[in-house]
């Protein structure tokens, strides 16, 4: 790439690690057997997976049985989801989430409302935060799964999983968490948290596309979710994406190893960006929570000024962020997360989620704070509502 | 990201807006008219990229034109002159349309012409109805 790329968007995706890549790298070409095949090739092949799953449930604190390896982080989501509300639907049909989920969560909540399931939304703060006391209030007796995410994918806020979970589990009902944002970010351990069942996507922590981990603990009733070969215990069917799996194990033990330093690194450059821009540019907000929210996720809200616009003219300047404007979301609407955090549509337009990572530096962050001044400046003197504002205040 | 006529005219002689912050698009339209031709525009905008685009081009289009041709600017019109939009962006151009119609309205209502009832008075909604598919 010749031009400059400044990359902070890692909530999206990150690249691979040249040292993952390497560890795959034998099985897309030498050891290409198939897991099922009993033959040596085969059996190499189907090694490398158990050592993977060994490794990712040393990660989590969890038993090798209990990791099943999926297509993505969305299909780990959606079997959790599905496959516990299907298995368990002769005791209720009931469900609870929250307003702030991904859509792959949501979306699998609206299937099963298609199917005769009857699913709560529990409400967040204005830091996006959910109530544990709104969850204990949620539970019936035909309540069968929490499902509430970890940490936010927008604005970043790490629920109180731990105190959410207990509150389920006294009340027998199984509880999921989508931790796609915080894998890689924080020290999970399943037994601490006395989750039941965890989604993870190894893109999100350096790893491969196209391979993600549902951990499901023991004993937890839920139905098979992709039917076909004995694979996966006979729970998940398809030919194992050995190199992917690989890779993933190999991108999490090298997260799990450098959590400290790297919780440290995305800190201090979210800390300094957000001081910068709380320091330099006026009519701005931080979304989420000042101190419980993902070390490397900054979330701004500029008003007077449209989302996609900003981030066309930073890709202009090299800068690859995003945003929950509607232009971005896919529909007219802005981000379901920011309106359930209690903007107005037209702050929420105006957002902008820079997410840091491992490559990011102290001139990125300063160089990030100079173009935002200027295309704010700029943004605004071409917005009719900031001129509105200028001329008549707040009122306007 | 380089739009021509971003701004405003000072001693505009009509000034159109359109849109509503809900959807996340306003268009601002000032039109500089004399003898009947627009002389000058210039535009805000509060929106995507295709908003900005759509009220770019449409202020080239009607530059030099009668306020009778200007209104026969179509949104077809300025999705062409911009080599077409994605459908999901569509609504842009409309708004557009809607802010030239919306700035001659002006115009004719200070010089005690007929305004045709039928342009859209400010929120058309469009963007609400026009889901994309």
């Amino acid at each position: 790439m010749d031009r400059k790329i400044i990359y902070v968007d890692h909530a999206a995706t990150t690249y691979l690690k040249p040292e993952v890549f390497e560890q795959m790298k034998p099985y897309f070409t030498e050891y290409f057997g198939n897991p099922s095949s009993i033959y040596y090739l085969g059996r190499e092949s189907k090694k490398a997976i158990e050592n993977a799953r060994t490794t990712i449930a040393e990660c989590l604190g969890a038993q090798p049985s209990e990791i099943y390896f999926t297509g993505s982080g969305t299909e780990a989501d959606n079997w959790a989801i599905k496959g516990v509300a299907y298995a368990n639907r002769k005791k209720g049909k009931h469900l609870i989430t929250s307003a702030i989920e991904h859509h792959a969560v949501l979306h699998a909540f609206d299937f099963l409302k298609k199917e005769g399931f009857e699913v709560t939304y529990l409400p967040v703060d204005e830091n996006g935060f959910v109530k544990p006391e709104d969850l204990a209030a949620a539970i019936r007796p035909d309540t069968t799964l929490v499902s509430i995410m970890f940490a936010n994918n927008e604005i970043g806020t790490i629920q109180p999983i731990k105190e959410l979970a207990a509150i389920a589990k006294e009340k027998g009902v199984i509880f999921h968490t989508d931790a796609v944002q915080a894998m890689g970010n924080i020290d999970v351990k399943v037994n601490e948290l006395n989750v039941d069942l965890l989604s993870m996507s190894a893109h999100k922590f350096y790893g491969p596309k196209g391979v993600g981990a549902l951990y499901i603990r023991k004993g937890v009733r839920i139905d098979s979710f992709v039917h076909g070969g004995a694979q996966e215990r006979n729970r998940r069917a398809g030919t194992e994406n050995v190199a992917g799996i690989v890779g993933m194990a190999a991108a999490l033990k090298l997260a799990y190893e450098n959590l400290d330093e790297y919780n440290r690194h995305l800190r201090r450059l979210s800390d300094r960006l957000i001081n910068g821009v709380m320091e330099r540019i006026p009519y701005v907000r931080l979304n989420g929570d000042r101190e419980k929210r993902l070390p490397g996720n900054v979330n701004f809200s500029f008003r007077f000024i449209e989302g996609e616009s900003l981030l066309l003219m930073l890709d202009m300047k090299g800068i690859q962020a995003s945003s929950g404007s509607a232009c971005t979301s896919g529909s007219l609407d802005p981000s379901h997360v920011l309106l359930a955090i209690g903007l107005p549509h037209e702050i929420a337009h105006g957002s902008l989620r820079i997410t840091f990572g491992e490559k990011n530096t102290e001139e990125d962050v300063d160089y990030i704070i100079d173009c935002l001044a200027e295309i704010v400046d700029r943004l605004r003197q071409m917005s009719p509502l900031y001129e509105d504002f200028v001329k008549n205040g707040e009122k306007a | 990201m380089h739009p021509r006529n971003v701004g405003e005219i000072e001693d505009a002689d009509g000034v159109g807006q359109v849109g509503n912050p809900k959807c996340g698009d306003i268009m601002k339209m000032y039109l500089k008219i004399e003898n009947d031709v627009i002389v000058d525009a210039k535009f805000k905008t509060f929106g995507c990229g295709a908003a900005v685009a759509t009220s770019s081009i449409a202020t080239e289009l009607i530059k030099g034109k009668t306020i009778d041709e200007a209104l026969k600017v179509t949104n077809k019109a300025v999705v062409e002159a911009l080599d077409g939009l994605p459908p999901a962006k569509l609504h842009c151009s409309v708004l557009a349309e809607e802010a030239i119609a919306a700035a001659i309205a002006d115009y004719k209502r200070r010089h005690g012409l007929d305004v045709d009832d039928n342009q859209c008075p400010g929120c058309c909604k469009k963007c609400e109805t026009d889901e994309e598919e």
